[in-house]
């Protein structure tokens, strides 16, 4: 095993030995102009033909009644709801020595923001699911996508505990029941049937107000920047980049994120590492163990009866 | 231990996703160990002539990794497509290794119990099985020990690896030391189903097996402790608290137990006394594994559903000026 | 919008990111707001004094567009001597009768015009409306709002001092319009409010233009045409209207509800917004014609003859002739409101035998659920088509009177039809959008099993009940007899919607009377019988033979404007009036802001949309005075289809409830009116009835009993009432529950608890719904009190089949209070008490209801004493 393919900067769709791959595709979702319509839910519920997941009623977080990614949630929009601004924070403005649009208003600032948010698998460049994946049932797709294959998963379930955000989950199974995929792993395929057929994705097609923008991740990660840049000179300061960094503990994601505050306001982790990338270092360590455990085997014969 | 941290989330929902295993898991992680262990003391006490403990290790370890494959398997969304897992040979997924290292173990341990068991029947019931069988069974039953022997300590610690390989924090704030404790916690199980199963006279191996099982389990521990950070909070609270306290009481008892049966069976008329204590504490120590391999699993599903456990580290690390980055963290980490 | 226009909101959120400023006036914290650059939280129902607010602001800081408002609009006419306004009546303007609640528009007038007005005002007050629950309004008004008579010539002040001129009166009228005002009444701090007042006046002018846009947060209150006439004002002041980037945009609600009022499923209009003839008043179609439009005034209504001619010519074809006034006898004449409310209580008095409900579930949609279904309990027969078996459709079996056992089934009389409906998807068609639009949309799929289009179940119908008259001779079975009924597919039992079109598109008719080559514009239109059309506003839609509705040509491919994308009414133009968009000279306002100026050279107008005004009507053209229609348009009017060519400030006709917007409280409110003693719309249309009872307001005994205010409305998640959301479960995920939106302190002041239940109570019902405690409500200090909002969407019902989820409706706490312009409800503001805990079951409701009246000593009288006399008056 290489090391270098556990961490690091790469092209994941070469990587995975793909002779011809044509341009690693992801998301970058701009969550300053997302209105939480949730139109990326539902048309990702409608396209991929999930389960709905009618819970207990409402849950009292904001508009969020679906709460989290998961088996049934491939897009998840957080709602957010802020009542004192957070510390103008993390990354430092970038001056591109443009002149300023509009002059930083102090009184404009909102001492009350509800944020909104589109999530979704990051399809990693290093992704731990795919990485701990003991039947190739997560494969790398041509696009540098990671999707699974429902026919092949056999809902061992270790991708989930493996993701370090939480995104993939093993679909339940109430006995005796027909639903689709019970008991296998899912989250979102970054819609590898559409795109494969040169298509949008059916929540970037859905979404109105283009928060989510889907294309090729090096171009992406720029206009993503970009934008942070503007936004950050029109005093929002608060603008930044999740996911944009391929020297990040993941490689960098696939689908990135232009975010209004720190990660973990909407639930993501703020620095996700894949945690293949000490598994060298765990098998060293089990390898010393078992032979620890052999030595002291045996030492234990020594002696009487 | 460590202050309460200040920290934002997301309602307070979890980060990762605690992993959707069941009770099936930690039960496999015990009997894998169980069974690697019990390997090497077979094939130990088969080397140095206690015949009885030879066979009892090795009908145990066939015993406890026929359980644990059934755990596996019954674990599984899907049990019908575990042959799916061999579809693959994954070295960056612990559980396909691990599925290699049952399927390669698996036979030997079923070879090495089968020539023991055909061993032991009377003359008269073994004349009745066809004679290629138990000429096939006198040829590679011994070899076949080796071998699960061989494989066995893997057997028993790859399991370390297979948790601590996920994003779960606690189990992967402890995979540095994690094979460590469940090396020392197999070699106590092992060692406590010899001390159960097979007499006094023939089973010094085992106990000091035990023994030493107990101790290095309580060593690696304490590192493990020491270089957890937060998510260490998740072993001292709640069913993992419990389960791992019930633990070391079980393996201190049955530490004292083991000491207290060598000492009674050297006693005149003690045999009987011996045997009783040595089962006992062979019982409690086997108790006191399958204590730390379920309070492991469980602080881990605790640590997952906990988002804090996720956060601070990481706000930490980047409040520090020193996230995680490839080109400050050599590849392949340390 | 973002809310319930999320679609469109995308050209918001593009126009934000070009460094647009956003501003959201709600009394919530939104999903607009939380994009917004600036959200203004103010109290439900007070939005007159916000805007009034703006309107003195602009006027006293001299901000408006001089130029603009000198040229285009009616602020330098005169108005009469004698008229009177709300500062000097106390609340009411000049011509009111506390008898009958309503105006004598007469004094409104423009000054010089008034021996016409006295001779044919559309509207005098009719014996029945004294009872103020069956009038028809503001009916008879058509497209331009009401005949100006002699408004072809006007008395102009172009200095603007004349103490009469509307501007002069604009500045009184709003003088008390302070940002005190503002403060005390909205809740709105001055400091928000100048802001919202620096922005608008900064972004307007010649190179910059701001947009108003409002949806039923502005209509659903007893005085919500006067909202909407307040954002008007400040549109025509800044000089907004007619230009790119500017105007006011209603955002419609249905795919095709403004389809549904230019072919109205109105009581009280005709297509193209003609008025219903009335019985009283139109004996014939020159009686009709006289109270339409006038031949004293200016612009294309003056043709309104042409397309009434053309309309009956559709309609009843060969047999309309000039003789027989076109068979103006066959159209149904209207005797005074039968609006839907109207009717409602009309069910509950037995005089209404059946019912169709077709697109609509007002058993959880209307207001006064209870109402709506017990009169429904009170017909013979209902028809219900929809795609689902809606509350409306099953309320006999399992409606919340069912449930609390004051409705038995057994003994419900009405027989229901419920037929399955086709939804657009499955049938051809046309939806109008908000911007006048249309788009056609072909079938895709055939509808399932029974399920059929609407124009199907019309044309069979209709068909029907003509064979079943086809020997008929009574005279009232003409009417059916003569339609022209020719719908069907190549002889097939399937209509065609494609000739559905074509005739509202309108053809010459032949010598023979049979169709002849289409119209391509509502210009062509004869008032001589040579002509037909289902529609004269949406001539041109078939022009060239073509269908242009269907036309999709990307906006890459054309210019930005994107004229061949469907077709808008009239004439395909994408901005109305749009001669403003130039200058009096008929030069672009700036280069920026170029759309639409005069081109000497070619004699003509032109431009980047089609030009709203006469081709060759030169900018420096003045007709003779006194010339009429459309010769009488100045090269400096723009609004064409206004009587005088000229936007109105103040509107010297065609509203019921006054000339210019004064504020009123709403029915029922926290405060007494801080403006006038004169409490609400003095000309609302109230409903005494003992089932129809209001909670006492501000200082009134009882009024502690409903100390809040709350507000219903909308969530993107959920449609209207249900009926096609709350049946998806990928939508009903999504908002599972009624629930209700309340701020921290008012859950600490009653003791609600997030996630909790609560039980909301008004005089008409209780109902319970799970809390929401949300900093994005917050309690507002009106008049020196706090006053707490509650929010409360509507999309819940109770029963129907197969609904995924279902809860308690906001619309059973609302009562029934119209606007007497448009009869729509006061669904956005009134008066609660709420409660934590879920409510008594069903059968114990109306029994804790009825605590809450006889504890607040309400009667049928509360709240309905429509004139308040002041100190001052
Ligand atoms: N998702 C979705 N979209 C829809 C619909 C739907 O049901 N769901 N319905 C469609 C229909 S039929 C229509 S008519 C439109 C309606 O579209 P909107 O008018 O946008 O709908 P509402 O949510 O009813 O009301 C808008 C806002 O008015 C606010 N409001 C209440 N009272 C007042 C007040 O006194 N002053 C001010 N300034 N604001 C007030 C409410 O808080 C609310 O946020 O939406 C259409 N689009
Ligand atoms: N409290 C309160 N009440 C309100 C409002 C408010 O803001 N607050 N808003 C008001 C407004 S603006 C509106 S528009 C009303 C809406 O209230 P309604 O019109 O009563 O409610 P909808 O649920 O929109 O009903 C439309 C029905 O038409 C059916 N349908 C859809 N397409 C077709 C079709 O092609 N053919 C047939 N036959 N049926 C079809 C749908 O299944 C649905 O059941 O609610 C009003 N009520
Ligand atoms: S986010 Fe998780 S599920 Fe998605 S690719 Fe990365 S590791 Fe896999
Ligand atoms: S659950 Fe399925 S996809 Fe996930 S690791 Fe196991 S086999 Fe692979
Ligand atoms: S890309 Fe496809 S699968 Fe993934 S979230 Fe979007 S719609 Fe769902
Ligand atoms: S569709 Fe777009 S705007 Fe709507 S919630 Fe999703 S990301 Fe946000
Ligand atoms: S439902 Fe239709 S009309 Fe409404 S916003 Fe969406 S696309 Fe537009
Ligand atoms: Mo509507």
């Amino acid at each position: 095993m290489s090391s270098h393919s556990l961490f690091g900067p790469l092209d994941p769709a070469v990587d995975a030995g793909w002779e011809q791959a044509p341009g690693r595709k992801g998301f970058l979702t701009d969550t300053s102009v997302c209105i939480g319509c949730k139109a990326c839910e539902v048309a990702c519920k409608e396209w991929n033909a999930i389960p709905s997941d009618l819970g207990d009623g409402i849950t009292g977080e904001s508009y969020d009644n679906t709460s989290a990614l998961g088996a049934n949630t491939w897009r998840h929009v957080a709602f957010v709801e802020q009542s004192t601004p957070p510390a103008p924070a993390a990354p430092p403005a970038v001056d591109l020595g443009m002149p300023t649009l509009r002059a930083p208003d102090a009184d404009a600032k909102p001492e009350f923001r509800w944020l909104m948010s589109s999530d979704v698998c990051k399809h990693c460049t290093h992704a731990a699911c795919l990485d701990v994946c003991p039947t190739g049932s997560l494969f790398r797709t041509e696009f540098g996508t990671v999707v699974v294959q429902d026919d092949i998963c056999n809902g061992c379930g270790y991708c989930v505990p493996a993701c370090p955000y939480g995104v993939i989950e093993r679909r339940a199974e109430a006995p005796g029941d027909k639903t689709k995929n019970a008991g296998i792993a899912q989250k979102c395929t970054l819609c590898y049937d559409r795109i494969s057929d040169g298509d949008l994705p059916a929540c970037a097609k859905a979404c109105p107000t283009e928060s989510i923008m889907f294309g090729d991740v090096d171009e992406l990660r720029e206009r993503g920047q970009q934008r942070v840049a503007e936004l950050q000179e029109q005093g929002v300061t608060g603008a930044r980049m999740y996911g944009d960094d391929p020297h990040d503990g993941v490689g960098g994601t696939g689908a990135m994120f232009l975010l209004l505050d720190e990660p973990e306001v909407y639930g993501m982790p703020p620095d996700p590492v894949v945690t293949t990338r000490d598994l060298p270092r765990m098998w060293k360590r089990a390898g010393l163990a078992a032979a620890g455990l052999a030595a002291g085997a045996a030492l234990s014969l020594l002696g009487g009866s | 231990m460590v202050p309460e941290a200040e920290f934002t989330s997301y309602y307070g929902r979890p980060v990762v996703k605690e992993s959707p295993w069941q009770a099936d898991i930690p039960a496999y992680l015990f009997t894998g160990g169980l069974a690697g262990a019990s390997s090497l003391l077979a094939a130990g006490a088969g080397a140095t002539g206690r015949s009885t403990l030879a066979r009892n290790s090795r009908v145990g370890a066939l015993a406890a990794i026929g359980a644990s494959t059934f755990f596996l398997i019954h674990d599984l969304g899907k049990p019908s497509r575990f042959l799916n897992m061999m579809r693959v040979f994954r070295p960056t997924s612990p559980m396909s290794m691990g599925t290699w290292l049952l399927a390669a173990y698996g036979p030997l341990t079923g070879l090495a119990a089968a020539h023991e068991i055909v061993g032991a029947l009377p003359v008269g019931t073994r004349k009745v099985l066809p004679s290629v069988f138990t000429r096939a069974l006198q040829a590679t039953g011994r070899p076949a020990g080796w071998g699960a022997a061989l494989v066995g300590p893997a057997v028993a610690t790859y399991t370390a690896v297979l948790i601590g390989d996920t994003a779960t924090p606690t189990w992967h704030d402890a995979s540095g030391q994690l094979p460590f404790v469940f090396a020392g916690s197999a070699a106590t199980a092992a060692g406590g189903l010899g001390m159960l199963t097979t007499p006094v006279p023939q089973s010094g191996p085992a106990r000091r097996m035990a023994v030493g099982g107990v101790i290095a389990e309580q060593l690696a521990q304490a590192w493990m402790t020491r270089s957890m950070g937060l998510s260490v909070q998740t072993l001292h609270e709640d069913r993992a608290g419990t389960l791992l306290r019930l633990a070391t009481v079980l393996s201190t008892a049955g530490g004292i137990g083991v000491v207290l049966a060598g000492a009674v069976s050297r006693k005149p008329r003690g045999a009987t006394g011996a045997q009783l204590l040595s089962a006992v504490s062979g019982t409690a120590l086997m108790a006191a594994s399958a204590c730390t391999r379920f309070g492991i699993f469980h602080a881990g599903q605790a640590s997952a559903r906990d988002p804090r456990y996720t956060v601070v580290p990481q706000r930490e690390r980047v409040d520090a000026g020193h996230p995680v980055r490839s080109d400050r963290t050599p590849p392949g980490g340390g | 919008m973002a809310e319930c226009h999320p679609v469109g909101f995308q050209w918001v959120m593009e126009a934000k990111r070009k460094g647009a400023r956003i501003i959201h006036i709600d009394p919530r914290f939104t999903r607009t707001s939380a994009v917004a650059d600036q959200h203004v939280a103010l109290r439900a129902g007070s939005d007159i004094v916000f805007l009034g607010g703006i309107i003195r602001y602009i006027l006293e800081q001299e901000k408006y567009f001089r130029e603009y408002v000198v040229a285009y609009t009616n602020a330098a006419t005169l108005v009469r001597d004698d008229f009177r306004d709300t500062d000097e009546l106390d609340g009411l303007f000049s011509g009111y009768d506390p008898e009958t609640g309503t105006y004598d528009p007469a004094s409104w007038a423009y000054k010089g015009v008034e021996e016409y007005a006295a001779a044919g005002n559309a509207r005098k007050p009719s014996a029945d409306q004294s009872a103020h629950t069956d009038r028809a309004a503001g009916d008879t008004h058509g497209a331009a709002g009401a005949v100006g008579h002699g408004h072809s010539q006007t008395t102009r002040d172009e200095t603007l001092q004349d103490p009469r001129c509307v501007l002069q009166v604009l500045k009184r009228h709003f003088a008390r319009y302070t940002p005190e005002m503002v403060e005390q009444v909205c809740g709105v701090s001055p400091q928000d409010f100048l802001s919202v007042c620096e922005a608008v006046t900064a972004n307007s002018g010649r190179d910059l233009t701001t947009a108003w846009v409002y949806s039923v947060g502005w209509t659903q209150h007893a005085v919500g045409v006067q909202y909407i006439r307040s954002a008007a004002i400040i549109q025509l002041l800044l000089g907004n209207m007619g230009r790119p980037g500017g105007g006011i945009m209603a955002l419609r609600g249905h795919a095709s509800i403004q389809g549904s009022t230019d072919i109205p499923t109105l009581f009280n209009i005709l297509p193209g917004y003609l008025p219903m003839p009335s019985v009283d008043d139109h004996p014939d179609m020159t009686a009709y014609l006289k109270t339409v439009t006038s031949d004293t005034q200016k612009g294309y209504w003056t043709h309104a003859g042409a397309y009434t001619a053309s309309l009956l010519k559709s309609w009843w074809g060969k047999t309309a002739t000039s003789d027989n006034d076109y068979c103006f006898s066959y159209l149904p004449k209207i005797s005074g409101d039968h609006g839907t409310y109207n009717t409602v209580t009309r069910m509950l008095d037995d005089q209404v035998e059946g019912y169709f409900i077709m697109g609509e579930n007002p058993a959880v949609g209307s207001a006064h659920g209870r109402m709506q279904r017990l009169g429904m309990s009170h017909l013979k027969w209902l028809v219900v088509r929809d795609f689902q078996l809606i509350e409306s459709a099953t309320w006999w079996k399992d409606g919340p009177e069912v449930r609390s056992g004051e409705l038995k089934t057994e003994d419900i009389d009405t027989e229901v039809f419920f037929l399955p409906a086709a939804s657009h998807v499955e049938k051809d068609g046309t939806f109008t959008q908000t911007q006048r639009m249309l788009q056609w949309h072909h079938k895709a799929v055939d509808p399932p099993q029974d399920a059929r289009s609407e124009l199907h179940f019309m044309w069979h119908l209709g068909n029907k009940i003509r064979a079943r008259l086809a020997e008929s001779t009574d005279d009232r079975d003409r009417p059916l007899l003569d339609l022209t009924w020719d719908y069907g597919q190549d002889g097939t039992d399937e209509p065609s919607a494609d000739k559905v079109l074509r005739e509202i598109n309108g053809w010459q008719v032949k010598p023979d009377g049979t169709p002849g080559p289409l119209l391509s514009s509502y210009t062509q239109m004869k008032d001589d019988g040579s002509t037909a059309g289902g529609c004269w506003i949406y001539t041109g839609v078939y022009a060239d033979g073509v269908n242009q509705s269907a036309r999709r040509k990307p906006g890459s491919q054309q210019s930005w404007v994107a004229p061949e994308w469907g077709w808008a009414w009239p004439s395909n133009r994408r901005i109305l009036y749009n001669r403003a968009s130039a200058d009096p000279q008929g030069r672009p306002w700036s280069e920026r802001k170029a759309y639409v100026w005069w081109d000497e050279e070619a004699g003509s107008w032109t431009g980047h949309d089609v030009p709203d005004f006469p081709a060759d009507r030169a900018p420096d053209f003045r007709p003779e005075p006194g010339t009429a229609g459309p010769e009488g348009i100045a090269g400096d009017d723009p609004f064409i289809m206004q009587s005088d060519g000229k936007g109105w400030l103040f509107a010297p006709t065609g509203l019921l409830d006054g000339p210019l917007p004064a504020h009123y409280e709403p029915q029922e409110s926290p405060i007494r009116n801080p403006l006038y003693s004169q409490q609400s719309n003095p000309t609302r249309q109230v409903l005494k009835r003992k089932d129809n009872l209001s909670n006492p307001s501000a200082d009134a005994p009882g009024a502690q009993d409903f100390p809040y205010v709350f507000t219903t409305y909308r969530l993107t998640e959920h449609h209207t009432a249900g009926g096609m959301s709350r049946w998806l479960p990928y939508l009903s995920e999504l908002q599972p529950q009624f629930f209700c939106e309340v701020s921290p302190a008012l859950a600490a002041e009653r003791g609600l608890v997030n996630g909790d239940w609560a039980t909301i109570v008004t005089a008409r019902s209780a109902v319970e719904a799970r809390v929401l405690v949300t900093d994005r409500i917050r309690p507002l200090t009106v008049n020196g009190r706090t006053v707490h909002q509650v929010g409360l969407p509507y999309h819940w019902g109770q029963g129907g089949k197969g609904a995924v989820v279902e809860g308690d409706s906001a619309n059973d706490l609302i009562g029934l209070t119209l606007d007497p312009n448009v009869h729509i409800q006061e669904a956005k503001a009134a008066t609660c008490d709420i409660r934590p805990g879920r409510r008594p079951a069903d059968h114990q409701v109306r029994g804790m209801v009825e605590d809450y009246i006889s504890r607040a000593g309400i009667t049928v009288e509360t709240g309905n004493t429509l004139h308040e006399k002041g100190d001052q008056s």
